[in-house]
């Protein structure tokens, strides 16, 4: 099973990993805020990611680690 | 298994980028190309002016901090008093294409052993967007706001094209990072430039598309769209000069 891990204080919530993700369950979560000041990007559904690395490939700020 | 990490060339801290900039991908790219030839202990990175000016901050290698559009002339010095040294130049539009378009025109020229990294976003970020040499025709910018007019400006300047007219160089290629695919060929242009200059092949350049979400005035994910419908059409993605594939045809 795949998982992500998010250095979410990083996040700048522009959201290119939503947009990524193949599977659709990346979301900004829009009642958290981090330090920056953003809403970060998490997971809603750790099951069911694949470990593509395509929202890690597409973060601008290198938050995201996938493991397999 | 880790199958995705920040690689070990980039410093672990926050860029200073706005949400969305597509610079912290090609900051990645270069590191990771770093990590991948295991040249971070012997590569000296040249720092532009403009908004990725405080790029040595968030590589690991050592970094030179440039006047504005000079870095190609201090990478020419750096290189030639430490052949064995690994010399990149990281620079913007504004940076490389208007004031420094004669140090990087010479460099090329005298096909200097260095790797140049390219940022085109077609605008200049840090000042707050104004027209560049690279904004688009009719691109609505602070200092053209009713769109760039080329009977007045006259149209953008295709470096990779340009400079591809030269003799000298060794290879240029434009690249772009707006997806997952394109941001897969980027690596393998910036590893290649990379390699030509461990060969002592001579100077690369690779020109990436890059966006400014901020100054475009846009969303981070319409920006990569932008990319695409406008920016390639006048900036088309290939490889324009590549002297070993040249020499494998003459055979």
């Amino acid at each position: 099973m795949a998982k992500l891990t998010f250095k979410t204080d990083n996040c700048k919530g522009c959201g290119l990993c939503v947009d990524a993700c193949p599977k659709k369950i990346l979301r900004l979560a829009s009642e958290k805020i981090n330090k920056k000041g953003h809403h970060p990007a998490e997971i809603t559904d750790q099951a069911a990611c694949i470990g593509c690395a395509f929202c890690a490939t597409m973060c601008p700020d290198c938050i995201i680690k996938v493991e397999r | 298994m880790v199958v995705f990490d920040k690689p070990h060339a980039l410093a672990d801290m926050p860029l200073h980028y706005c949400p969305g900039c597509t610079h912290g991908i090609i900051h990645r790219l270069v590191a990771e190309v770093m990590d991948e030839l295991g040249i971070e202990g012997k590569t000296i990175g040249i720092a532009p002016v403009g908004c990725s000016v405080m790029a040595y901050n968030y590589f690991n290698c050592d970094m030179i901090e440039a006047a504005h559009g000079r870095a190609p002339a201090i990478a020419t010095g750096v290189k030639r008093a430490n052949p064995e040294n690994v010399v990149f130049t990281y620079q913007g539009d504004g940076d490389l294409a208007s004031i420094g378009m004669a140090e990087t025109v010479h460099a090329a020229a005298r096909n200097e052993n260095i790797t140049v990294i390219f940022v085109n976003n077609a605008i200049y970020g840090m000042t707050g967007g104004q027209m560049a040499p690279t904004s688009l025709p009719g691109q609505i910018t602070q200092t053209s706001p009713y769109g760039r007019d080329v009977a007045h400006c006259g149209y953008p300047i295709r470096v990779c094209e340009m400079l591809s007219e030269l003799e000298s160089p060794q290879y240029l290629e434009r690249v772009t990072v707006n997806s997952v695919k394109a941001i897969k060929n980027a690596k393998k242009a910036i590893k290649k430039a990379f390699q030509n200059q461990l060969d002592g092949k001579g100077f690369s350049l690779i020109e990436v598309l890059s966006t400014c979400p901020t100054n475009w005035g846009m969303t981070p994910a319409a920006a990569l769209k932008w990319v695409d419908e406008k920016m390639i059409p006048y900036y088309p993605l290939g490889v324009y000069k590549d002297k070993d594939a040249a020499k494998e045809e003459t055979k």
